[in-house]
């Protein structure tokens, strides 16, 4: 049994001030929050293990910094999606704008669609698994966790990467600077294998390349200026 | 013979043997010079602005006896929970990693003693600020280490850093040396490796977004922290319109005189305004949109003695921040560190390799037996007794102009020693009703 | 720093609506942009005839009799409609360049001209605005809006968008240019004026001017993405239709929709709530440094 916000009646503030005691009252409920008309900052902030579901499209910051909480979008969301969160799943039916799980820490973004430039900027652990395509400057900075791509990516993938990793199946644009191709490996695969079944992807592990720092700009080196 | 007398051997003022050693290094390394601190160069500052003190036409304070009040409350536009402080006098942000443990407990502690704020830094918030801070601001910045929703809950205010007085439009790298286990853990970063920081932030560009952020931010900690907006010293007039445009409660501004921990020389030397030039268009842009004293001015940059505060705030500003002058309270550059400073092939009051992390005074290190160095709670003690006397200071010339509120100093209370500080300062000239730029002349 | 909005209608059903539709986009936008609002709608033209809107601080005064007054100058005949501070003046296209001459010596700011083009701006709310003018009522075939949060010019009539530097052509920007002082002294030395101190108008300059030698719109289009330096994202608008272009970084946001009725262009998807059908509309992101054009 859910519960509905319908935000034609409901204000942003009752909306997230509502979502946001239920998820710390550990209270298990179910949310639909309707009529959202592409409105900003919805759903953010949740630190509990709530369902939600959006039915629409949304704004900027939809799910922003979600703790534990399952956030299901129906539509597409704006910029920033999911930025920094730390734990719970976010999945967009619709496609993603730019920045979707910017500086995230944790958990998983599920992108049924596609997602724009920089997705995964200056990720921080978060597991980003995307069924369509994504823009330039995708995990430009990223520092840590995955993200998995079905479709092509664009220009500049991985510029200046740390340690995360990249998986795409489809063409690569471009690789931004010290971002190579690397080798596949077994524990590769399977964290490959468990990314895809956990988001129903239609994708087999070995189709896809994978893609990580060559850490030539990890300590400065004369040779490599032009990079940086 | 008759002897040939030789032209004395001259050095080029140009081509000095500063900027000659500089070029050396250069073509030694191939990479810019990194440093920490603030411009270095001279720059019209607050030394070349006076008080005029009451005598006939005013009439002064009794220095011991008559109040003069020093406190300022921060947010006051939106936020649930303004800030109040005792004294208009903020500890400016400062990352751990940058600083070690102990050098931001010390902080903590010789502010809240003080009655004032601190701010995190660059690398997250630690149990030690934390701890020790009644009041702390949290500083929102593009690299968002270790940003999380439970600290910015346990933040008093956040600090959208746009930019900083040192490298407006700067991002920067900062050398491995300092990426211990512990800073490389809060930052998600492998140990030892050089950090390169962007410049703008990850999910917005511009005040039209920023506006959107900030909702964000204000919808996850329930609107009760003040939101800053920190921006340096490039276009005052238009930085600051525009931060309040965006939302802010309160826009720092930060001269280029302001450290920072690491960047190139050539930013801090050569980008930004110097803080006496920021004031005037700040103030001018909050007067012009209806918002000043309602969207508190916080100015920092340079910021040493009690006559900086109150020239500060008879510009308009509603309080200031310290960062390199807290460090030197807290042992920064001292004496008696000398010999050591030597081996690092510096001196007492030019060490400015912060980012190196061997810093003898153990504040700007991660080195556990540098350190070990700094006893958090008698430097904090000394933080206190400095913040003690700047507000002392700052009330003294208060009170000699006859205020009873240190924010009831005003422009018409200076005058300038020099046209230049005249004319940023849009102050007359001593002994005129003058200053460059001003109509009706 | 600014919001945009744009509607370009397929089928001639709906151009009755335009105004109304246009009207809740550009209201939308208000958090993106409160200093000030304009619109440029493409509505009738009249064969042989050219429009000119302009503007004025002291409408009742400066738009008396001026309809008569400008007849009798041109020796032809000058149709005019006032709203709220603006007027657009219809008369014999042959006699547009002399009309512009004689209404900027009247001391009255021209926002644009063409022969179905007609800006409206002013500083204020979007709602206000709109409803100043009356967008709501008008009818036309596609039309731009723009909502400004000022960055370095002036909050004035005249630092609104859309701007107007050739007949029929418009720009909206959201972004700031980095090199437009330099490229108006570069387009001045060509003798391509400008009217105001906003980086936007220099964008649409450079438009006007690559037009004006010779280029294609897509062509002028493509030139932005080398001769203009900084952050945007455009809009502009012709006669038969509208174009978009992002910059290569393209951090500002963009989004469109298109059905079998219009294509649709703003800066958030927010704009777009109260378009018809919009659940079945094909809604997408340009591309960076990617020239996108509508023609009808």
């Amino acid at each position: 049994m859910s519960i509905t916000l319908d935000m034609a009646q409901v204000e942003l503030r009752e909306v997230n001030t509502t979502l946001q005691a239920a998820a710390k009252a550990q209270a298990n409920e179910a949310y639909t929050i309707t009529n959202t008309r592409g409105s900003h900052a919805i759903a953010c902030g949740l630190d509990g293990p709530l369902e939600v579901t959006v039915q629409g499209s949304t704004g900027y910051y939809c799910a922003g910094m979600n703790k534990e909480a399952a956030i299901t979008v129906t539509g597409s969301t704006g910029p920033g999606v999911a930025e920094n969160m730390m734990s719970g799943v976010v999945t967009i039916e619709g496609d993603a704008s730019q920045y979707a799980g910017a500086t995230g820490h944790g958990g998983l973004l599920n992108i049924k669609g596609n997602a724009s430039s920089r997705c995964g900027i200056s990720m921080k652990g978060i597991d980003i698994v995307v069924h369509g395509n994504i823009g330039h400057m995708s995990a430009f900075m990223a520092q840590k966790g995955n993200l998995v791509v079905l479709g092509d990516a664009g220009d500049a993938l991985g510029d200046s990467l740390y340690e995360a990793r990249l998986f795409v199946r489809g063409d690569v644009k471009s690789l931004g600077a010290d971002c190579i191709e690397k080798e596949m490996r077994p524990e590769h695969i399977e964290l490959l294998a468990d990314l895809l079944a956990k988001t129903g992807a239609d994708a087999k592990p070995e189709e896809f390349k994978r893609y990580g720092s060559a850490r030539k700009l990890y300590n400065f080196n004369i040779d490599h200026a032009d990079e940086y | 013979m008759d002897h040939t007398p030789n032209t004395m051997p001259r050095q080029s003022w140009t081509f000095s043997n500063e900027t000659n050693s500089e070029i050396r290094r250069a073509a030694a390394t191939g990479i810019y010079d990194i440093r920490g601190g603030g411009a270095k160069r001279r720059v019209p500052h607050f030394d070349d602005l006076l008080f005029l003190g009451a005598s006939m036409s005013r009439y002064p304070l009794e220095g011991y006896r008559e109040k003069c009040e020093t406190s300022v409350t921060l947010g006051t536009r939106f936020a649930k929970k303004p800030i109040e402080l005792k004294i208009p006098i903020t500890i400016a942000g400062m990352s751990f990693g940058s600083l070690s443990g102990p050098a931001k407990e010390a902080l903590g502690r010789g502010a809240t003693m003080a009655g004032t704020s601190t701010t995190t830094g660059d690398g997250g918030m630690t149990e030690e600020e934390r701890g020790h801070s009644e009041k702390l601001v949290y500083q929102y910045l593009p690299s968002r280490y270790g940003m999380n929703p439970d600290d910015l809950r346990r933040a008093d205010a956040i600090e959208i850093v746009v930019g900083q007085g040192a490298k407006p439009g700067g991002g920067g790298m900062l050398l491995g040396q300092k990426i211990t286990e512990r800073v490389a853990g809060m930052r998600d970063l492998p140990e030892g490796i050089d950090q390169r920081s962007a410049c703008r932030h990850p999910d917005w560009t511009g005040p039209d977004d920023l506006e959107i952020k900030i909702l964000e931010l204000r919808e996850i900690t329930n609107w009760e922290k003040p939101i800053y907006i920190k921006v340096g010293g490039a276009r005052p007039y238009y930085d600051v319109a525009l931060a309040v445009k965006a939302g802010a409660d309160v826009v720092v501004l930060d001269g280029m005189q302001g450290g920072t921990a690491a960047t190139q020389d050539v930013f801090i030397e050569h980008v930004g305004q110097p803080t006496l030039a920021c004031i005037r268009p700040a103030v001018q842009a909050l007067q012009d949109l209806g918002m000043h004293r309602k969207v508190q001015l916080i100015i920092s940059g340079g910021i040493r003695t009690g006559a900086d505060v109150a020239k500060a705030l008879a510009l308009g500003a509603d309080a200031v921040s310290v960062g390199t002058a807290a460090l030197v309270a807290l042992g920064d550059n001292d004496p008696k560190w000398e010999a050591e400073y030597q081996k690092l092939g510096s001196t007492t009051g030019a060490y400015d390799d912060w980012h190196e992390g061997q810093d003898p005074a153990g504040i700007t290190t991660q080195d556990p037996d540098l350190m070990a160095r700094l006893d958090p709670e008698i430097a904090g003690r000394k933080l206190r007794n400095y913040l003690n006397v700047l507000t002392l200071e700052c009330q003294t010339l208060a009170r000699a102009c006859g205020k009873s509120h240190v924010h009831n100093l005003e422009p018409e209370d200076l005058c300038a020693l020099t046209m230049e500080a005249a004319a940023m300062a849009q102050v007359p000239l001593a002994g005129t009703n003058w200053y460059p730029g001003k109509p009706g002349f | 720093m600014c919001g945009i909005v744009g509607l370009f209608l397929k089928k001639d059903e709906l151009r009755p609506k335009l105004g109304g539709l246009l009207t809740d986009m550009l209201i939308t936008m208000t958090d993106r942009g409160p200093d000030s609002a304009g619109i440029a709608i493409y509505g009738d033209e009249v064969s042989g005839r050219v429009k000119i809107s302009v503007q004025s601080d002291t409408p009742k005064m400066a738009f008396a009799d001026l309809d008569n007054d400008l007849s009798a100058d041109l020796d032809a005949p000058v149709t005019m409609k006032i709203l709220d501070t603006h007027a657009v003046l219809s008369l014999p296209a042959e006699a547009e360049e002399k009309a512009i001459s004689l209404l900027e010596e009247k001391g009255l700011r021209i926002m644009g001209s063409g022969a179905s083009m007609e800006i409206y701006k002013e500083v204020g709310l979007p709602k206000d605005v709109a409803a100043r003018f009356g967008l709501r009522d008008m009818g036309g075939s596609h039309g731009i809006g723009h909502t400004r949060m000022a960055t370095e010019s002036a909050v004035t009539t005249m630092g609104a968008h859309p701007f107007s530097t050739a007949d029929d052509q418009c720009l909206v920007h959201n972004g700031s240019l980095s090199n437009h002082n330099q490229m108006r002294r570069v387009l001045a030395q060509k003798g391509v004026m400008t009217r105001s101190e906003n980086d936007t108008e220099v964008g649409a300059a450079y438009i006007s001017s690559r037009i004006a030698d010779g280029a294609s719109l897509g062509e002028a289009l493509e030139g932005t993405l080398d001769d203009l330096d900084g952050f945007f994202t455009f809009v502009t608008g012709t006669k038969n239709g509208f174009g978009v272009v992002r910059d290569p970084i393209a951090c500002k946001p963009a989004v469109m929709a298109e059905t079998d009725d219009y294509v649709a262009f703003a800066s958030e998807y927010r704009a777009f709530a109260d378009l018809p059908d919009i659940d079945g509309a094909r809604v997408w992101e340009p591309e960076p440094a990617t020239v996108y054009f509508w023609e009808r």
